[in-house]
């Protein structure tokens, strides 16, 4: 069997090339036909219908910036800056609603473009071959691995991100009046909630200067211990500041808990519903409301 | 530790430093009742905005120092609790029960006036 450069077969070198070696020669070979590789990569890409929600000339882009990290990544196996790239670029098209089986879908079709270009390059020596896969194999797999982690953890990071966002949305704390604020809660609190809402609660209570509280939680559906005890020290932690709380819409299946688990509500100013609640509240800031025409 | 401690007409104010030993809390537990004594004042603001952390040794004076000064027939008022204060204090167990609190000096003056006022 002849080598391509034209050398006879009793001349080749007997010593097997080093993994490095292997790794350089094959990424040499895919720089050196960068241009229609990619091409070929992006025209497999749209037959399988990935990446659909961007356009042609933006899934071009991506794909050689993609295509010239992956060559990089095999050449230096630096996988922490694949990794960074990773994140980075699902930063940027998580938004454009790319989805995780695209990415690891175009990532492995890159790897298969590759591959089906060495089996061509070599196909003359299959011991050959079979060298440059398995120096070309573990780095595609890892690098297909570590893509697919880095859009996976960005994915959960705005994720995280965007439940905190809803949990501050659905615990408002509004002010009423002057010194008044109220705090409609509304599902289910668990501990976490609980814990941002007392924060978010104190913060208020110092920006708007509140002396009075009132929490109202009509729309909570049940209560536990430990959500008893976050509601105590809620109230607790309102009267350092200088405010007094007011609990009201306590449901009775709420109030009998409460009393079964045995919740010092000596230490709770509870009224029957959210009116009556408001309107201690502005007997105690010394408001009086009167009536003084009828609604038109 | 020096804390310092103004006079307002019947009312003394002590503003807490950050960091406060258990020696200096001792010596202003002291400090304040003798205080409250030589000027006979009505009341005694302590102002702890610039405290980020409270343990349960300082609370404990606080209470103590709030105890001893109503037994002098004066009242007390802790004011600048801070949020993440309050919020690390209760989770503690550590309410200061008993003693005033209010938002900062100028609710803790208001409170004392209306207190006086109705006392009067």
């Amino acid at each position: 069997m002849a080598k391509r450069d034209g050398t006879p077969a009793d001349l080749e070198p007997k010593r097997t090339e080093e993994p490095s070696e292997l790794l350089r020669e094959l990424v040499a070979h895919l720089r050196q036909n960068r241009t229609q590789l990619r091409e070929e990569w992006v025209v497999r890409i749209t037959e399988t219908r990935l990446l659909t929600a961007m356009t042609k000339e933006e899934i071009f882009a991506e794909a050689t910036s993609v295509y010239d990290s992956y060559v990089e990544a095999l050449e230096t196996e630096a996988f922490e800056a694949l990794q960074a790239y990773a994140r980075n670029l699902s930063e940027r098209i998580i938004p454009r609603g790319v989805e995780t089986h695209e990415v690891v879908g175009i990532v492995l079709l890159l790897r298969d473009v590759l591959a089906r270009s060495l089996f061509a390059k070599y196909q003359t020596d299959f011991k050959k071959l079979n060298r440059i896969l398995d120096a070309y194999e573990p780095a595609a797999n890892r690098i297909a691995n570590t893509v697919a982690v880095g859009f996976v953890q960005e994915r959960e990071r705005v994720i995280r991100q965007q439940q905190e966002a809803i949990r501050e949305l659905s615990t408002p704390v509004l002010q009423v009046r002057e010194r008044l604020l109220i705090l409609p809660i509304i599902g289910v609190i668990d501990p976490q909630r609980a814990r941002q809402l007392t924060e978010q609660l104190l913060r208020g209570i110092r920006t708007n200067r509140a002396k009075v509280v009132v929490i109202d939680i009509t729309g909570v559906a049940a209560m536990d211990l430990t959500v008893a005890n976050n509601l105590v020290q809620t109230v607790e932690a309102s009267r350092l500041l200088g405010a007094t709380v007011i609990v009201t819409g306590l449901s009775p299946e709420i109030a009998q808990t409460l009393v079964t688990i045995g919740v010092d509500l000596g230490k709770m100013n509870t009224v029957g519903d959210l009116q009556g609640g408001i309107e201690q509240a502005e007997r105690l800031l010394g408001y009086k409301v009167e009536k003084l025409a009828e609604p038109r | 530790m020096e804390v310092p401690i103004l006079k307002q007409g019947a009312v003394l104010i002590a503003t807490f430093q950050a960091a406060l030993s258990d020696a200096d809390l001792n010596h202003l537990r002291m400090g304040l009742v003798q205080q409250v004594v030589k000027f006979r004042s009505r009341a005694v603001i302590v102002d702890v905005t610039a405290m980020d952390v409270m343990d349960s040794f300082a609370s404990r004076t606080l209470r103590e120092i709030a105890h001893m000064i109503r037994l002098r027939g004066a009242e007390t008022v802790i004011v600048g609790i801070q949020p993440e204060v309050a919020f690390a204090m209760v989770q503690l167990g550590l309410t200061l029960e008993g003693v005033a609190t209010a938002l900062d000096l100028e609710e803790g003056l208001a409170y004392l006036n209306e207190k006086f006022k109705t006392t009067n």
